[in-house]
């Protein structure tokens, strides 16, 4: 993985809006820089328009307002590049991990990359080694537990070298040990992560700088540990009682 | 959520188990093909046929109880199609029987038939347990596919398998739910509850075929599957579709 200068900006969002086709609002003018080696959580309650957001970050929705990703445009001629920029991890791994087993998946990035049967093979089993799933490549995905299922999803992104992780609620559904252990690992990666979640212990843990959403606006931007001392702001956006 | 799945003894470690798929394929093909097209008269080329069977059972460590048991899955199938073949054939009269009104005859050479029918369609289910089982469904895919299967076809096969318990436990699940808050209510009322069930799942499973498909982009999916070929054709598969054919053939030549 290359991390390039630090004050690069990675992600330019300016005045994103977005309604979901049945005239739900899921944006509202949404502003948004990341640099690159930053990690940035996303919080805010259910319907904020976290994973709405994220959707944007490598185009699978797309919508008026401007995205860049690395300084390149959103549009028709940089999506294929922009996609292999930016790693999106879905929260439900079923979704993420759509194959019979988990060679199949975590190979599915690199071999629509067009690398070469042996450039597979070696990102497929570095993938897998960075999240310590090595010998799993022959287990089809049903017989995995949620934690294992959650690392080979992790997989299946890092295994196109990805300058930006996008992860929607890595710690949803995993009792605290596989929590944790999930949480060393993404701290281990050295790039560039935004996380959407409501697990405000994974944000004190990993994340330097936090964004608030609420109703498709961003509320709060600061450093982590500012906002997460500002408990009427929390409170006030519904994640803290 | 556990399940059973079809390929539950494919992990197992057996000269059939290593041939490749698609040498397993092929001669699964030819020998139904072979079984389908013998003349019922010829009960010992239906020996050899389940001689070669059981040898390749014996070779595949798969257990007989576990083989027997669904093999006899096809009974109600074959039976519902074949069990009025018995009176619609002329010939000797085995045995007559009235019926309220009408006068039923069964003859003989019916009889030869049906008993055909069942022998050549459990000789094949046999083949296609030995196939399933010993062979990983991911690997009959890509065997599938190498030898010229349309994509698409793989492909709605693959997704099918991948989630078909993913949906059997969402089923699970709104049937825990609506017991646990089912208080009686006729018959009517039942209807309308599994109604409602159906189209939820329809609902849910349309959204997560949504999801599915923008995980794929995600990974940079344009419209054409492409996965690994990495099947090899071994030395074993040549000597074993070598003996294949020898005994097919032989069993041809001596017995018809």
């Amino acid at each position: 993985m290359v991390v390039s200068n630090i004050m690069d900006k990675i992600i330019e969002i300016k005045n994103l809006s977005f309604t979901y086709p049945d005239g739900h609002r899921g944006l509202a003018g949404v502003d948004l820089d990341i640099s690159s080696g930053e990690n940035v959580a996303v919080i805010g309650p259910n319907g904020a328009g976290k994973s709405t957001l994220l959707l944007h970050v490598n185009g699978i929705l797309r919508s008026n307002g401007s995205v860049k990703i690395c300084g390149l445009k959103m549009d028709e001629k940089n999506l294929k590049d922009i996609r292999r920029k930016v790693g999106l991890i879905f929260q439900d791994p079923e979704d993420q991990l759509f194959s019979l087993n988990v060679f199949d998946d975590v190979a599915f990035g690199p071999i629509n990359m067009g690398l070469s049967e042996n450039e597979v093979k070696q990102n497929v089993s570095r993938a897998l080694g960075w999240v310590g799933m090595v010998g799993y490549e022959q287990r089809s995905p049903h017989h995995l537990s949620i934690g294992e299922k959650k690392r080979i999803a992790i997989a299946t992104v890092l295994s196109v070298n990805p300058e930006i992780l996008v992860i929607d609620e890595p710690t949803s559904n995993l009792d605290p040990r596989s929590k944790w252990s999930l949480v060393r690992l993404l701290n281990q990666l050295p790039i560039t992560k935004v996380i959407a979640t409501h697990d405000l212990e994974l944000v004190r843990t990993l994340c330097q700088r936090t964004v608030v959403m609420d109703e498709g606006k961003i509320v709060a931007d600061g450093t982590t540990e500012s906002i997460l001392a500002d408990v009427q702001l929390l409170r006030a956006h519904g994640l803290a009682q | 959520m556990k399940h059973s799945f079809i390929d539950e003894y494919s992990h197992l470690n057996s000269f059939v188990h290593r041939l490749d798929p698609r040498t397993k394929l092929i001669t699964s093909l030819v020998f139904i093909l072979a079984v389908v097209i013998t003349p019922g008269s010829a009960w010992q080329l239906f020996a050899a046929y389940f001689g070669i069977a059981v040898i390749m059972f014996a070779l595949s460590k798969l257990p007989p109880s576990y083989v027997l048991k669904r093999s006899l899955v096809i009974f109600p199938f074959v039976l519902l199609i074949a069990v009025f073949i018995p009176f619609f054939k002329e010939g000797q009269v085995a045995g007559s029987y009235n019926i309220w009104l009408w006068q039923v005859s069964v003859t003989y050479t019916a009889l030869l038939i049906l008993a055909n029918v069942v022998v050549k369609a459990w000789l094949s289910i046999l083949v296609l347990i030995l196939l399933s089982s010993t062979t990983k469904l991911d690997d009959l895919l890509n065997g599938l596919s190498q030898l010229g299967v349309p994509r698409v076809m793989i492909l709605i096969v693959s997704f099918m398998y991948r989630y078909i318990f993913v949906l059997a436990d969402e089923v699970m699940r709104i049937k825990q739910a609506r017991d646990s808050r089912n208080f009686g209510g006729n018959w009517l009322h039942h209807i309308k509850t599994i109604g409602n069930m159906l189209g939820t799942l329809f609902i849910r499973s349309y959204e997560r075929a949504e999801r599915v498909y923008a995980a794929m982009l995600s990974r940079g999916f344009e419209g054409q599957m492409r996965t690994m070929h990495r099947l090899r054709f071994q030395q074993a598969d040549a000597y074993f579709g070598a003996i294949f054919s020898v005994v097919l053939v032989l069993s041809y030549v001596i017995w018809l």
